[in-house]
């Protein structure tokens, strides 16, 4: 009796890997001071031991814009890769893909949006506009054999416009898609989500892109993270953004939180039968490293239980 | 196809919040409150349209100090029509003061492991239900409504797993003795969509969904994503905490309740019949500087800077 979710027993039936991509380069970006280029390797470092398939490593963006990533060469270069592990970094444009290639990138990402406003103030251009940039660059990393990945951000809100439509979020996903991206990942950019905005953006969405494709990335400003998560995942979506510790807070909400902590979604993944193939005692280790070193508090709900630091 | 399985019409279309704060969340936070701060938190709660509000508890003070004033909180709120104000009666002597005081529901609490109710009140569950029974009696007697509360129900400090089973047979013999209601808690936390899955399909065989609610602690994070999945079964009545009080370190092990809180699920699954959002947020910023502490929800810390 009652209503079972055999959606959930599908996942515990099949046993889905679920990548998680520590959002390193997102949080680091949003910490206000600088952190040093050999603690950014050293945590990297550990999260590459920890199981965990992909790690985003850093962006070339311009130093200009986002100065913590200056050191973005030196980052991929210092770090020790681990077999089977990724390390995508971040390209915008021509320029920043080049320099990736140069440092040794194997893997980009693009981001696209689902809010013209948030394109415009975010990076100063429209959203077919940065559409070009992109086909550039994954052309570009066609030719080299190098893999996109593209996000697509403002996929369940935005802080200028509010509410995005689900139609919208779908032809960007669509276009990234057919332009060659292998996967596009949906963000909730500003932690507005909800399980019922998540499930009508996702039915739009999985019309037009295979659902094997596709990837959430919460942000748990809300507390909505978890929820939002498992709606995606009992939706068939088999890969999950997070951030170590859940450090890096939201632009858009003074105060608040933002990326989702890897720990917790761990917790939630494993505990639902779901393997994930990443060692949380290691994982937790790697966000205790970086708390130390930032002088700074875990977001991460599972760190401060098992720490006895509620 | 498995994306065809969830849908969001499978959540139930009204909830009914149980806004656990002035007794649950008070009585598991380091500072003791004054009795007038009490009453104020709990006359904000009943401007802001929860439905329920446990407003404080008939254990003896010697137990629990936080809870010494039950008799002049009872007396002091605005009791609002149309919502209730259960309390907690452990006893016949502690309902025999509720009615005195002027309650018009209680509460009484098993558990769903056989350590944790030795621990925590002193004697086996059979023993503790017995006790129940007297309790039941009385408020039958009066036609005082009695809600049966259920710990541990996906794990317990002492014992690790709970069998479900185990869970099913404790909610059972409560809502058979006359409990209109079982609320299922996680007590420490440590449920996720898979243990609460298991859970509640054991338990749904052997009650009504209607009569079950769910009272999930949020140490590990897993409230919400496990409250999702209790709706998803059909389930209606969500126990909460108005700020998420109840969790400032002090070990599970004083209290019978377990560290950490739920903060209120709002702008989320839920739709809020009735409940003003920015009305509860209010209380809880009131009862955060009352005990000088930062809220524990998202949603009151989340501050548009747009």
């Amino acid at each position: 009796m009652g209503n079972v979710p055999t959606t959930v027993k599908h996942c515990l039936s099949y046993k889905q890997i679920v990548e998680d991509y520590p959002w390193l380069r997102s949080w680091l970006q949003e910490e206000k001071d600088i952190v040093p280029t050999r603690v950014k390797i050293q945590l990297i470092d550990m999260l590459s031991t920890t199981g965990l398939s992909v790690i985003e490593a850093t962006s070339f963006v311009s130093s200009k814009w986002v100065p913590q990533m200056a050191d973005h060469t030196d980052v991929l270069q210092g770090i020790q890769r681990v077999p089977h592990v990724r390390y995508p970094v971040l390209t915008p444009n021509m320029q920043g893909f080049q320099d990736a290639v140069a440092a040794g990138a194997t893997e980009v990402a693009v981001f696209g949006s689902a809010s013209e406003t948030f394109s415009r103030k975010n990076i100063n251009c429209s959203i077919a506009e940065s559409m070009l940039r992109f086909e550039e660059v994954i052309s570009a990393a066609k030719d080299r054999q190098i893999p996109v990945r593209g996000y697509v951000s403002c996929a369940l809100g935005c802080p200028h416009e509010g509410h995005i439509e689900p139609t919208k979020v779908a032809e960007i996903s669509k276009a990234l898609y057919d332009m060659g991206c292998y996967e596009i990942s949906l963000g909730d950019t500003i932690g507005v989500g909800t399980p019922s905005s998540m499930f009508k953006m996702l039915q739009k969405v999985m019309k037009d892109v295979p659902l094997s494709a596709l990837a959430v990335h919460c942000h748990d400003t809300y507390g909505q993270a978890l929820p939002n998560i498992l709606t995606a995942l009992q939706m068939g979506v088999s890969v999950v953004d997070s951030a170590v510790a859940g450090l890096g807070g939201c632009p858009y909400a003074q105060g608040s939180s933002g990326n989702v902590s890897t720990e917790d979604v761990l917790y939630m993944l494993h505990g639902m039968g779901i393997e994930t193939g990443v060692n949380l005692d290691r994982l937790l280790e790697a966000g205790d490293f970086i708390c130390n070193a930032l002088g700074r508090r875990t977001n991460s709900k599972v760190a401060q239980a098992r720490s006895g630091t509620l | 196809n498995n994306h065809q399985c969830l849908t969001a019409h499978a959540l139930p279309d009204k909830v009914k919040i149980v806004e656990v704060g002035p007794r649950d969340g008070l009585q598991n936070e380091k500072t003791v409150v004054p009795t007038e701060a009490k009453i104020n938190l709990i006359n904000m709660l009943s401007e802001s349209g929860v439905p329920v509000i446990e407003a404080t508890s008939f254990v003896s003070p010697k137990w629990v100090p936080q809870m010494a004033d039950q008799v002049e909180v009872m007396k002091g709120i605005s009791k609002k029509p149309g919502v209730s104000y259960p309390v907690l009666t452990p006893n016949l002597k502690g309902f025999e003061a509720a009615l005195k005081a002027g309650a018009s529901e209680v509460a009484i609490f098993g558990a769903a492991s056989e350590l944790f109710s030795k621990k925590n009140i002193n004697c086996s569950v059979e023993e503790s239900l017995q006790r129940f029974e007297e309790v039941m009696k009385a408020a039958k007697g009066a036609a005082v409504p009695v809600r049966g509360y259920v710990s541990c129900v996906v794990g317990c400090p002492y014992e690790g797993q709970v069998a479900p089973e185990k869970v099913a047979h404790v909610a059972k013999r409560l809502y058979s003795m006359g409990c209109y209601e079982i609320s299922l808690g996680d007590t420490i936390g440590v449920g996720t969509p898979g243990s609460m899955t298991k859970m509640l399909e054991a338990v749904c065989k052997e009650l009504p969904v209607s009569a079950l609610a769910v009272h999930c602690h949020d140490t590990y994070g897993q409230a919400l994503a496990n409250i999702l999945i209790a709706l998803q079964m059909g389930i209606s009545v969500v126990d909460s905490s108005v700020a998420g009080l109840g969790g400032q370190g002090i070990s599970w092990s004083l209290v019978s309740d377990g560290p950490c809180y739920l903060h209120l699920p709002c702008v989320s699954v839920l739709s809020p019949q009735g409940v003003d959002l920015p009305k509860l947020m209010d209380a809880g910023a009131f009862i955060c500087r009352t005990l000088n502490r930062k809220t524990s929800s998202k949603v009151a810390q989340a501050t548009c800077k747009l």
